[in-house]
């Protein structure tokens, strides 16, 4: 264990905890991004800092479930992101002003946090009709989301809507809904598909950003690579099934009761990139498959054109076996599927800061060797 | 006279305007204006009727999981399919732990800063806040240490002169009459129920995969397959116990925390029991199916009608009777402006006449909202908690009576001061201690099915589409959280030719009808004090009684005249 930094207890006391409960949130900030120990001081030092970074969220064409699922975070609870991690002045669904208080939040922050505030975006944007279809205090989403992302630090898309426009744009999107990259091009952005995302991604991108001052590396669509990088199917807890020939053939059967493999119902997993099968959802406690519904994609670009009919079985599945070595696969989990983020995140934050500097890269096969257009 | 303009609308979910003229230091007019517009009943069109609940699901996330519901029982009514009674335990269940975790969150997350004020604990003793927290409750977590070391948590932050999502309230409002003691123990509970939240959801991670967005609904039925012997299998005896582990928890802090600082909260601001009364009728299409989804009399919570707040009379519903008007909103119908249409006939073109943005005022005169205005025979009703309560405690459900007679005595109050402000308030929280006392023995009725070896979760008579006839059309009631929740679909070969769905929030937050009758927000707001124009607190206690849901509340029906490209499949 590294010294820890001196000024430990001042900054305990300045988050009003004790200092063995501040040195328990840094060390589960570095258990959450999974660092070596040797990481510890500079967490520790990165959220000892007198004054907090400042973070701003804007909701557009949503439905809150990126806001829904941020508040289920469990590592690291929500109270601490949000009141000792750092300052959360805007976020309509929680924020305790309203109208004029919000608006002059944002306001302030856009101005005087100028080039220093992190902004997160949830849901899309539309561009139809001059922007009529989302305004917020007479201000048409469009025109904030201008003028707050480009003003900020470093902006976080979360779900697929602020990504690529989501279900909002789906075919025949009638307001012209698109993502935060294409609304305000030439902004840095980094998307946290999913829908919703998984809070467990976020947390860990924004403390790897408060720690180290640079988001973790990402692939070609700006998704960060440890969370985006492996397909579905080759971490899901009923591979076994798949490979062995065993598949549910009809909802409620033998196969549904004993956990067989889903593909014959649907299932996207094996075309779809994310970390839901090893990080899954509220406090690890499940995912999709393991409630007996086929995987959706619904980390995939542009999924609700591209995956559905949702029913409807994957025509050709590449045969890639338990045979196949990781390598051929891009960097996925080997060995077991053990259901805590730190497994692969391990692998993943090393990897990503020494893959930063061979520039970014695609995280293997699946929706990325798709075209980009729906069917529609 | 001055215009008083609120807008976000925050701690709701969705984009919700308030505009109200203010005299005399009172509301004496208001409208209601929902401000985002998506179009999800478009993009439903011609897509595989099987799939609908997922692309509805999205129209909420704090609503997570209502409109699934909703969507898969209009499929399954317009093709005639039965569920298999292990479907329907699993649905009530988690529909029964959504009401839980909703109410408790909208309480303490979305509600509870407009009674209490943050910076008021500072000046706190913690030591009388352990006394007062003991006297009103057994819950353990009371001692004077911990709520010095919560004190100590506001104090911190308050001096980082960065109060985070505190940063724009309302703190030293006039408004505000909570003694400090009491500030502090509801900051204390803010913390934890944030905590109780989390934790609690995790049902809906076992039963659906994933909270917000389940994924374990099926028309027919619901994807957890149950097993006694299998450990693969997504309900089995050891995920029973863990289900009824988590749901226990529930009771204890419902009757031990929510429901103590409610009344505490109330006893503090009796006034409000005499404010923010919505149009006086109250609509419920009752909730949680003991049996066949038809058999509409064996309901959990009753389907009915209150009119006039007259209890002593529950009307029938006849869903025909609901009809929507765009005279104030930004459609336009065939027919003209002033009629209304009923959600099977419902038309929608999407026409934004409002002011050019960026805009200080809407044009309240002519339209002025996304949403449309839900009547019910011509009558507002008002949806939700308050509703349910009323129609249950009305139709003589004895469990409701009891609880609500129990209330109103310790509040010493009449059963008209329901009709108000803390009302909702109170009747949410009764609600939620309602089926807090229910949802565990719910799993054990799933656990003795299985123990018996009645393992059907799911109907796949009619699963291939090769076996619907050739069109279709049905509907979906149920009562989310919010209120009367209704989904309307018409099939034709095999695809979705249409579909409707008329929403909680619209029915509450909807604006004028083209009889010029105000909407419930709208009705509410008026004779509401307002101590200070330029910090409304008083229009955000009226508004958040009614839990806003602002995404559920935009939608738009059949566009006639407009036809977009069927999808290819």
């Amino acid at each position: 264990m590294s010294p820890l930094h001196e000024d430990l207890p001042r900054a305990a006391e300045r988050r009003g905890v004790s200092r063995r409960d501040f040195l328990q949130f840094c060390s589960l900030m570095v258990t959450t991004l999974a660092l070596p120990t040797r990481y510890m001081d500079k967490v520790v030092h990165a959220l000892s800092q007198t004054r907090r970074p400042v973070l701003v969220w804007l909701e557009f064409q949503d439905c809150a479930g990126n806001t829904e699922s941020m508040i289920r975070s469990s590592h690291p609870p929500v109270a601490e992101v949000v009141l000792n991690l750092l300052s959360w002045e805007y976020h309509e669904t929680i924020m305790a002003g309203a109208g004029k208080q919000a608006e002059a939040t944002l306001e302030r922050v856009v101005k005087e946090e100028k080039g220093k505030y992190i902004a997160v975006v949830e849901g899309s944007i539309p561009t139809a009709d001059d922007g009529v279809y989302c305004t917020i205090a007479g201000r048409t989403a469009l025109d904030i989301a201008r003028e707050v992302c480009t003003n900020a630090a470093a902006n976080i898309a979360v779900g697929a809507c602020a990504w690529d426009g989501g279900l909002v744009r789906a075919n025949p999107n009638p307001t012209g809904a698109i993502g935060l990259q294409e609304a305000v091009p030439g902004v840095k952005v980094v998307n946290l598909g999913g829908c919703p995302h998984n809070v467990a991604n976020t947390a860990a991108v924004i403390v790897h950003y408060l720690t180290f001052h640079e988001m973790p590396a990402l692939d070609q669509y700006n998704r960060p690579l440890f969370a985006y990088g492996q397909l579905i199917h080759d971490q899901c807890e009923r591979r076994a099934h798949y490979d062995a020939g065993r598949f549910v053939e009809e909802w409620g059967d033998e196969g549904s009761r004993k956990g067989w493999c889903l593909y014959k119902m649907g299932c996207k997993g094996p075309e779809a990139t994310y970390n839901c099968p090893s990080v899954r959802w509220n406090d690890g406690t499940g995912w999709p498959v393991k409630a007996g519904h086929g995987c959706i994609a619904c980390a995939a670009y542009r999924f609700w054109d591209w995956s559905s009919p949702f029913y409807k079985r994957l025509p050709k599945v590449p045969g890639f076996g338990v045979d196949v070595t990781a390598e051929d696969i891009g960097w996925g989990v080997v060995g077991t599927v053990a259901g805590v983020t730190a497994v692969h995140a391990v692998g993943s934050v090393i990897r990503s800061r020494k893959s930063k500097l061979e520039g970014p890269k695609a995280g293997g096969a699946g929706e990325e060797s798709k075209p980009a257009s729906p069917k529609a | 006279m001055a215009r008083m303009v609120v807008d976000p609308i925050t701690r709701i979910e969705g984009h919700l305007r308030v505009e109200a003229q203010v005299d005399g230091g009172k509301i004496t007019d208001a409208w209601s204006s929902g401000t985002m517009f998506r179009g999800i009943e478009l993009i439903v069109q011609g897509r595989d009727p099987r799939e609908a609940w997922l692309w509805t699901q999205r129209i909420c996330a704090v609503c997570t999981m209502v409109h699934a519901l909703a969507s898969v029982r209009a499929v399954e009514n317009a093709l005639e399919i039965e569920i298999p009674n292990n479907a329907r335990i699993v649905r009530n269940l988690i529909s029964a732990s959504q009401y839980i975790h909703d109410h408790i969150v909208h309480f303490y997350h979305l509600h509870a800063l407009d009674w209490v004020d943050i910076t008021g604990a500072l000046k706190a003793d913690p030591a009388k806040t352990s006394q007062l927290a003991q006297s009103i409750s057994e819950w353990p977590v009371s001692s004077t240490a911990y709520f010095r070391g919560v004190q100590d948590r506001v104090k911190a932050l308050v001096e980082s002169r960065q109060l985070s999502l505190f940063t724009s309230g309302y703190w030293g409002h006039p408004a505000y009459h909570l003694p400090p003691e009491a500030d502090l123990l509801a900051v204390a509970h803010y913390l934890q129920a944030l905590e109780f939240q989390r934790e609690f959801i995790r049902i809906h991670a076992v039963l659906g995969g994933k909270n917000p967005h389940l994924q374990s609904y099926l028309v027919g039925g619901m994807t957890t397959a149950i097993d006694p012997n299998w450990p693969d299998a997504p309900l089995n005896p050891e995920r029973l116990d863990f289900l009824v582990q988590v749901a226990g928890t529930a009771k204890k802090f419902v009757d031990q925390v929510l429901i103590p600082d409610v009344l505490a909260v109330a006893g503090f601001y009796r006034g409000w029991f005499s404010l923010g009364m919505g149009p006086g009728n109250y609509l419920s299409y009752g909730a949680f199916p003991q049996g066949r989804i038809q058999d509409t009399a064996r309901y959990f919570l009753p389907r009915g009608i209150i009119l006039n707040n007259d209890l002593s009379k529950v009307h029938p519903v006849d869903p025909n009777k609901v009809s929507e008007y765009v005279t104030h909103s930004w459609y336009e119908y065939t027919e003209g402006n002033d009629v209304s249409l009923a959600p099977a006939k419902g038309e929608t073109n999407p026409k934004y006449t409002g002011p050019k943005p960026p805009y200080q005022f809407l044009n309240v005169e002519e339209k002025y909202s996304w949403l449309k205005a839900p009547r019910y025979d011509n009558y507002v009703m008002e949806v939700g908690p308050l509703s349910r309560m009323l129609v249950a405690y009305a139709a003589g459900q004895p469990e409701v009576k009891a609880m609500v007679d129990g209330a109103l005595a310790k509040l010493k109050a009449p059963p008209a001061a329901l009709f108000s402000t803390l009302g909702r308030v109170a009747a949410r929280a009764l609600e939620t201690q309602l089926l807090a006392n229910h949802i565990v023995g719910w799993i054990e009725e799933l656990r003795d099915n299985m123990g018996h070896g009645d393992l059907q979760m799911h109907n796949g008579e009619k699963w291939e589409p090769d076996s619907w006839p050739r069109s279709a059309q049905g509907y979906g009631l149920f009562e989310a959280p919010r209120g009367s929740l209704g989904h309307w679909v018409e099939i034709e070969d095999t695809l979705i030719k249409n579909y409707q769905i008329v929403v909680p929030s619209t029915w509450n937050a909807g604006p004028r009808d083209g009889k010029g009758q105000r909407g419930p927000y709208e009705t509410a707001l008026l004779e509401t004090p307002i101590a200070d124009p330029e910090r409304p607190l008083e229009v955000l206690r009226t508004i958040h009684s009614f839990d806003p849901c602002l995404a559920c509340a935009v939608h738009v029906t059949d566009a006639r005249g407009r036809t977009y490209a069927r999808r290819e499949i």
